[in-house]
């Protein structure tokens, strides 16, 4: 359970963004674990941003740090191993690392929501779904027990539970795998938050049932205006719901830019694998063509660009143009064009050539 | 578009039992039925239901052909792969193995067969025993059919065989723990190739790896196909895989199978209802195609494979259906789409938006 | 599909189509640096255990002294007794003082560590015998067979372990079988095995459940592997960490069960020299010589401890869950 639980206060609803500016910052955020065997760095200086309304896709295979990133914005690292080891968080304008762990609570409880892969183990099996939803209300805003099931009922209506004043009081095995990750996504609109975090919401659902929930986040998400953090490994999931894609490899970002213009012309090699690796279900299609190699042990990130040993453009030694040896330097994520960055050294010759 | 096996992608599936270029019927299986029984009690079980997770599969797969089957989680299909590979006995119905019924076959017949017919599981991490080397795991098959490879060499055997899937032959060695979820498919497969195997089933053989990995894997199982010849039984609830892989593809919910045609039948003129929902719900993940595309977004739940809706099983979810369906099973049969489809009104109709010039 | 198709397409010309396919490419090898295997990564984390030290180091000690008592006894000799050193206390010179008979204390003592290991570890491994078996065939065959095991081990469970090998060894000697009559170690490792095997059962039974459902079990059935190559080489393999924690941990509870029994007259007899012999010999004397129960129970409490620390160490190492 994300925010259900522990937190006491009783904030009011947050005011609407008071400025245009975006709700969500995320500024050079480190997280790394420390282990017996070493110190794994999970999320290396990312930078995102999030408006209200918007969908920003974080797009990455297992081992990316794409849900490391989540969990450190929620406050659920695992400490220890995990540790925050730079950069800032900006809601609306604060930074939420600075806080200490109330005023923390505060401000994630109502402003920011997450839900999750695993809907089952994420709700409490010995909770009826209409406490576990109406706890929300208790916890943050005092409210009594029967109009707090009165709200579940309406929040269960709002993500199109079928008959929810009668389910109300069933317990979470009794609700097939999409119920219940409507039951999470009720739960964590509960107190009408800025933000939600979907951390792969659709991944352990049928192709038919993720359709339903991603049609429902999108018509919430226009409901409220909230800004909506959809990270997942599914292009096509990408494809059809989210504004703009973040592209993570190995702990870092290494593109951005509107879902059109990535994946259309990708500027950075390992989103063109990527493209390359999948089959579409529009055609036969012929050969797949995959990205050689297996992703980096994050214990020990290749030097210079993490995915030169996988890429078929790198370039090292005299082939490499100076301070642009993949093997050496570290490509920074820059601007390509026009609203588009990458984190490769050749990313204009990929874009025109 | 380049085909890679000349396996005769466009002949009608009506036809294919009669041809002879796609080879003989390797694995006929006929009016399958596997129902788990539902028990209470401790010491004294009494049965109170049967769950009906393999209900009338008809399949036929030929040699050196691929058939896809595509499901949602729950419809049978990996119950299917057990029972092919003799892991579960059938309630009802026949699996012929080059003519011959597998339940009825004994001793050496049986572990022909299941030397002949191999698997190839989901998890790659649940699949390979982790107090056994990759040498180990890949030569054990060897010690039970002692036949295939003679004692001396097997070690030479099993290098060449990791080569073979990709993997560095000085690993024979290391332990499963020590590789990656791309790396261990690979040990899983050179196990099975160890067999030399007439039929592998694929179940979800991708499904748990990355999509940069996920590629390498099914090119090494094509191109596996390519040079030993055999068939794949490929069990996927990923929609494009399938039709990437697959010459034939069936589609089940529920227990039975709904739809049944050539690749380009079922994902072309996809005529049960069912098949359109699912083909219409993957995601594209090309910017040009979005929103091309009719959702259809089906109702409510996928029935209690314990307590399965009368007559047509899909009618609860079915935009269709009539009195008729609550009454009487839909037939699998050709209603004038060219493939068979199980639904009384039944109609090709195009989902999937035809692919654009790249 | 013959042999020769399959060597053939084993030439390296493939191999090289497929390296440049990119399929057969050497990987970046993420392997490297990961060889840790689940014992040495228990290794690991022992090295760092002070429990796991402080228990070797006892266990050790414990050892070493019933392989080579005379290493330990300052060349006393514990038969070698004079009446007119009786309950002497203590000194420099005898450092656990005389018992009744006027015997070396500290050389009974010493000579006792083998006779309690030796009943230890021969029990362990009749628990072992007995749980690793039946629990095998009950977890692994599951239906009638494991309803009715688990009946007969809910049917030992009942009896208290100590209470069963009591009885046992009080009509050993009236049975006149092989062992059991004599009342010698064999007599009590047998007496405390039969009705010390339970938990052992229950524990292998529930790791091979859970083990039988791996897929690399469904594997090797599927290729046709016999029962017995599943049991031995998939199976109890992977299922034998738990059972080797709480074996080590039993060791102890074992030798401690030895001297309860011996003390309440079941088990040993003089002239064999053990823990619960003294400490039963001494109790009537507490008052004068306190220090003839005193030694022995300390040695004794010693020898216990060291093995739970042992067992406790091992299975901090070796439980996955405890590890990130």
């Amino acid at each position: 359970m994300t925010s259900s639980s522990g937190y006491i206060s009783s904030t009011p609803a947050l005011e609407p963004n008071p400025t245009a500016g975006p709700v969500l910052e995320v500024e050079d955020l480190h997280v790394e674990f420390r282990t017996r065997n070493g110190v794994v760095n999970a999320v290396n200086g990312i930078s995102y941003s999030v408006d209200q309304g918007e969908t920003l896709a974080i797009l990455g295979e297992s081992g990316s740090g794409k849900s490391v990133s989540a969990q450190a914005i929620m406050g659920i690292l695992d400490s220890p191993p995990a540790v925050i080891a730079g950069g800032g968080i900006n809601f609306q304008g604060r930074d939420i690392l600075k806080m200490n762990e109330e005023e923390q609570r505060q401000i994630r409880g109502p402003g920011i929501a997450m839900i999750f892969q695993d809907a089952l183990s994420a709700l409490n099996p010995v909770y009826s779904v209409g406490f576990q939803i109406g706890e929300m209300f208790r916890a943050h805003r005092g409210t009594s027990r029967k109009e707090a099931k009165q709200h579940a009922i309406e929040l269960m209506d709002r993500v199109r539970i079928p008959a929810a004043a009668r389910r109300v009081n069933d317990y979470p095995h009794q609700f097939s795998g999409g119920m219940r990750q409507r039951v999470m996504i009720a739960m964590a609109l509960a107190l009408d938050p800025r933000i939600l975090i979907a951390d792969e919401p659709t991944t352990a659902l049928d192709v038919t049932v993720q359709a339903q929930v991603m049609d429902l986040l999108k018509d919430l998400q226009r409901d409220t205006g909230m800004g909506l953090i959809l990270i997942t490994h599914d292009l096509g999931v990408v494809n059809e719901v989210a504004d703009r894609v973040a592209v993570m490899y190995a702990g870092r970002i290494v593109e951005t830019g509107t879902v059109d213009d990535v994946f259309t012309r990708p500027a950075m090699p390992y989103t063109v694998g990527l493209m390359n690796s999948i089959p579409q279900v529009e055609a036969k299609g012929g050969r797949l063509q995959p990205i050689i190699g297996q992703p980096p042990n994050l214990a020990r990130i290749p030097s210079g660009c993490p995915f030169h040993p996988r890429c078929p453009m790198a370039r090292t030694g005299a082939a490499a143009a100076p301070d642009r040896d993949c093997v050496a330097d570290l490509p920074p994520l820059r601007v390509v064009t026009v609203g588009r960055e990458a984190a490769c050294h050749y990313s204009e010759e990929l874009l025109n050539g | 578009m380049a085909e890679p096996r000349p396996s005769g992608a466009s002949v009608p599936a009506s036809t294919q039992t009669a041809r002879g270029a796609m080879g003989e019927a390797l694995l006929e299986i006929v009016d399958l039925q596997k129902l788990f029984p539902l028990t209470q009690g401790i010491v004294f079980r009494k049965t109170v239901g049967h769950v009906r997770a393999v209900d009338g599969v008809n399949l036929t797969l030929h040699r050196g052909e691929t058939v896809g089957l595509v499901g949602e989680s729950g419809c049978g299909k990996s119950t299917v792969a057990k029972l092919l590979v003799a892991l579960e006995k059938p309630t009802g119905g026949t699996i012929r193995y080059k003519g011959e019924d597998v339940a009825k076959m004994g001793g050496r017949a049986l572990k022909r067969y299941r030397r002949e017919v191999q698997i190839i599981f989901q998890d790659p991490y649940g699949s390979l025993n982790p107090r056994m080397t990759v040498g180990d795991i890949v030569a054990e098959g060897w010690s039970v059919h002692a036949d295939v490879a003679p004692r001396k060499g097997r070690l030479q055997r099993t290098q060449e065989l990791l080569e073979r899937v990709g993997l560095n032959p000085d690993y024979v060695n290391r332990y499963p723990h020590q590789f990656s979820g791309g790396q261990r498919q690979r040990i899983g497969i050179a196990r099975a190739l160890a067999m030399q195997p007439e039929v592998i089933v694929c179940d979800e053989p991708v499904s748990a790896l990355d999509v940069s990995v996920q590629a390498q894997v099914v090119n090494l199982l094509e191109d596996l196909q390519d040079d030993f010849g055999m068939s794949y039984l490929f069990i996927a609830h990923d929609l494009s895989v399938v039709r990437h892989l697959s010459d034939r593809i069936a589609v089940m919910y529920l227990g039975s199978v709904v739809e049944e045609g050539t690749e380009a039948q079922v994902y072309g003129s996809p005529s049960h209802p069912y098949t359109q929902a699912l083909l219409s719900s993957v995601p594209l993940h090309e910017p040009a195609l979005r929103g091309q595309k009719d959702r259809i977004l089906l109702q409510g739940d996928v029935p209690s494979p314990a307590d399965p809706p009368s007559g047509c099983r899909f009618r609860t979810r079915c935009w269709k259906a009539q009195d008729i369906c609550a009454t009487e099973p839909p037939a699998l049969i050709d209603r004038g789409q060219g493939h068979p489809a199980a639904c009384h009104f039944a109609e090709a109709r195009e989902v999937v938006p035809v692919e654009v010039a790249e | 599909m013959t042999d020769q198709q399959q060597e053939q397409s084993l030439d390296p010309a493939q191999i090289e189509v497929d390296v440049r396919t990119g399929l057969g490419a050497p990987s970046a090898d993420v392997t490297e640096g990961r060889q840790n295997s689940l014992w040495s990564d228990a290794w690991g984390q022992l090295r760092r255990n002070p429990l796991f030290w402080i228990g070797s180091f006892l266990g050790v000690f414990f050892v070493l002294m019933a392989i080579f008592p005379s290493w330990f006894a300052r060349g006393a000799d514990p038969r070698a007794c004079s009446l007119t050193e009786s309950k002497q206390p203590p000194s420099s010179a005898h450092w656990m003082g005389f018992d009744q008979q006027g015997c070396d204390y500290l050389a009974n003592v010493v000579y006792g560590a083998r006779t309690s290991l030796t009943i230890g570890l021969l029990s362990v491994i009749g628990v072992l015998l007995l749980g690793v078996i039946i629990g095998a065939v009950a977890g692994y065959y599951g239906g009638i067979a494991d309803s009715l095991l688990a009946r007969l081990t809910d049917i030992f469970f009942a009896l208290p372990l100590i209470l069963g090998a009591l009885i046992l060894l009080r009509v050993g000697p009236s049975t006149g079988l092989p062992i059991l009559s004599d009342r010698g170690a064999g007599a009590v490792a047998i007496a405390l095995s039969a009705f010390g095997w339970m938990t052992a059962m229950r524990l292998v039974r529930s790791q091979v459940i859970a083990v039988k459902s791996q897929d690399y079990v469904a594997a090797a059935r599927a290729m046709g592997a016999s029962n017995f190559r599943i049991l031995t080489r998939h199976i109890l393999p992977n299922a034998v960490a738990p059972v080797l924690v709480y074996s080590t941990i039993t060791v102890g509870v074992l030798i401690a069960a030895e001297a309860t029994l011996t003390y309440l007259g079941v088990g040993l007899q003089r002239p064999a020299i053990s823990w619960g012999l003294q400490i039963e010999n001494g109790q009537s004397l507490l008052r004068t010589a306190p220090h003839l129960v005193l030694f022995p129970s300390i040695i004794l409490s010693l020898t216990v401890m060291a093995f739970i620390m042992l067992g406790d160490a091992l299975r901090d190492a070796l439980d996955p869950r405890q590890r990130s």
